[in-house]
C-alpha cells in the first residue's frame, strides 16, 4: 500500500512538473538548427518589439516582464535559447497549456519577434518600438 | 425614477467606455475573410467584437442590409466560442431582429501542420427573414431575399451546422477550405455547402515604427463559396455561388476593417453583394474586467 502511495505521488509530481515545463523544452532538436535570417538586425529588433507589444505583452507583460497569466520572458532560458527553438514555439504554441500558435504571422514577423526575445535580459533596458 | 435610470445608464456607459479605452487592443487576425474560416483560434481570454454586414439589391426585390454582431471569446488555446446576434433592414419593408447563433470551434491537432483541421459546431435559432448570409448551403439563393419580412419571419430555422475546416499558412499565404453540413432540427434534409479562401498581406515583414498605413497592415484575398444541394440531390444544380475579392486593413490600435464585393456566378445567385465589417479585439478581457470592477469596488 505504501509503495502504491509512493508511486502515485511520484507520478503526480512528474505530471505536475511536466505541466509547468516551458514549451521551449518541447521543441524538437532539429528546430534549434534553424538560423535566424534577421539575427543582429536592429531594425528587426525594433519591429519585433512592436509586434511583441501587440501580440504578446497582454499575457507576458510589457517588455516580457511577466504577468499573472503567463511567465516572464526576460530570462536567460529564453535569451539563450536557439533562435530556431523560439521560432518553433511561436509557430506551434502550446495549445493545451494556454499558449496560442502564432503561425498566422508571416515567417519574417515571427523572426522579428525572435530577434526581440533574444535581446531581453532581466532588468535590462530594451529597445521599444518607434512611436 | 428618471434620475435613477440616468444614473444607472451613465454608470453602464462609463464602464463600457472604460473597457474599450483602457483595455489593450490586439490585431484581429482572422484575415480578410467573411465566410471562410481558418484554423486560427481566438487567444485564450481575449474577446473580439465584430460586425459583419452585407448589403444588396436583388433583382426583383428590395435593397436590404443584413447585419451580424459577433462576440468571439477564446476559452482555451484549442477552443473558441462565438455568439452572433443577427438583424436586417429591407427598404420599403421593415427592420427586425432575426435571431442568434452560437458556434464553437475545436482545434483537432495540437501542433501546426501543412494542413490543419478544425471542427466547427453551431446552433442557430433564426427566422426566415435573416439576411446576414454568413454561409450559403443547399439551394440558398436569390429567392430567399425576395419575400416580405412579415411572411419570412414566420419560418423558424432552428438548425445545427457543422463545418470541417482545413487551412494552411504557406510562405505568407493563408489557404483555407471549409465543408459545411447543415440540418434543420425539425424537418428538411441535410444541406451542404463550401467556402474556399486565399489571402496574403501586402508585406510579410513588419516595419519598426507604429503605423496604420504600412503595407503589412493590408491583406488582400479572394473567397469562393456556395451551396452543394442536399443529401437527396447533392451537386451544383440550382445552387448559388459567389466569387468575392476581399480587403482587410488593420489600424495601429488593432481595429480592423474589411470589405468584400461579391459577384454571383449562377442564375440563382444574387448578382452583387457588398460585405463590410469592423472588428476590435480586447486582450485578456476576463482578467481586465475583473480588475476594472475590482478597482471600482475598492474605492471609498
Amino acid at each position: 500500500m505504501r509503495k502504491l502511495l509512493l508511486a502515485a505521488s511520484v507520478l503526480a509530481l512528474v505530471s505536475s512538473s511536466a505541466r509547468a515545463e516551458s514549451p521551449i523544452h518541447h521543441a524538437p532538436t532539429q528546430a534549434a538548427a534553424l538560423a535566424n535570417p534577421l539575427e543582429g538586425s536592429e531594425q528587426a529588433q525594433r519591429a519585433g518589439a512592436k509586434l511583441f507589444a501587440r501580440e504578446c505583452s497582454a499575457c507576458h507583460g510589457p517588455g516580457g516582464a511577466g504577468s499573472g497569466k503567463a511567465p516572464a520572458l526576460n530570462r536567460a532560458e529564453v535569451s539563450n535559447a536557439p533562435p530556431g527553438t523560439l521560432f518553433w514555439v511561436l509557430r506551434n504554441g502550446s495549445l493545451f497549456r494556454g499558449m496560442p500558435s502564432f503561425a498566422h504571422l508571416p515567417e519574417p514577423q515571427r523572426w522579428q519577434i525572435v530577434t526581440y526575445l533574444r535581446s531581453l535580459r532581466p532588468g535590462a533596458t530594451t529597445i521599444e518600438p518607434r512611436p | 425614477m428618471p434620475v435613477r435610470r440616468c444614473v444607472l445608464r451613465c454608470r453602464i456607459g462609463r464602464i463600457v467606455t472604460g473597457l474599450f479605452l483602457l483595455l489593450p487592443g490586439l490585431q484581429a487576425g482572422e484575415g480578410p475573410f467573411f465566410i471562410t474560416y481558418t484554423h486560427q483560434m481566438e487567444e485564450p481570454g481575449n474577446l473580439e467584437v465584430a460586425t459583419k454586414s452585407v448589403t444588396g439589391s436583388p433583382q426583383g426585390g428590395n435593397s436590404f442590409l443584413g447585419a451580424a454582431t459577433e462576440f468571439e471569446y477564446g476559452v482555451k488555446g484549442w477552443w473558441t466560442t462565438e455568439l452572433y446576434v443577427d438583424g436586417q433592414a429591407t427598404s420599403g419593408d421593415s427592420a427586425l431582429f432575426t435571431g442568434y447563433r452560437w458556434e464553437n470551434r475545436f482545434r483537432v491537432l495540437p501542433r501546426e501542420h501543412w494542413i490543419n483541421p478544425v471542427l466547427y459546431v453551431e446552433f442557430e435559432n433564426i427566422n426566415g427573414a435573416d439576411k446576414s448570409l454568413l454561409e450559403v448551403v443547399g439551394h440558398d439563393g436569390l429567392e430567399d431575399l425576395l419575400g416580405s419580412n412579415s411572411e419570412a419571419r414566420q419560418e423558424k430555422e432552428r438548425e445545427i451546422e457543422a463545418k470541417l475546416i482545413f487551412s494552411s499558412y504557406v510562405k505568407g499565404w493563408t489557404i483555407a477550405e471549409n465543408f459545411i453540413a447543415e440540418k434543420n432540427i425539425r424537418h428538411e434534409p441535410f444541406e451542404f455547402g463550401y467556402a474556399v479562401g486565399v489571402s496574403r498581406p501586402l508585406a510579410l515583414a513588419a516595419r519598426p515604427e507604429r503605423c496604420s498605413f504600412c503595407r503589412e497592415n493590408f491583406q488582400l484575398g479572394v473567397e469562393v463559396y456556395g451551396g452543394l444541394g442536399t443529401h437527396a440531390d447533392f451537386g451544383l444544380t440550382d445552387t448559388s455561388h459567389y466569387l468575392a475579392p476581399t480587403l482587410g486593413w488593420t489600424l495601429a490600435n488593432g481595429t480592423a476593417f474589411r470589405v468584400s464585393p461579391g459577384f454571383g456566378l449562377t442564375d440563382t445567385s444574387a448578382r452583387f453583394l457588398l460585405r463590410f465589417g469592423v472588428s476590435y479585439e480586447i486582450a485578456q478581457f476576463g482578467r481586465a474586467t475583473r480588475q476594472l470592477f475590482g478597482s471600482r469596488g475598492g474605492r471609498p
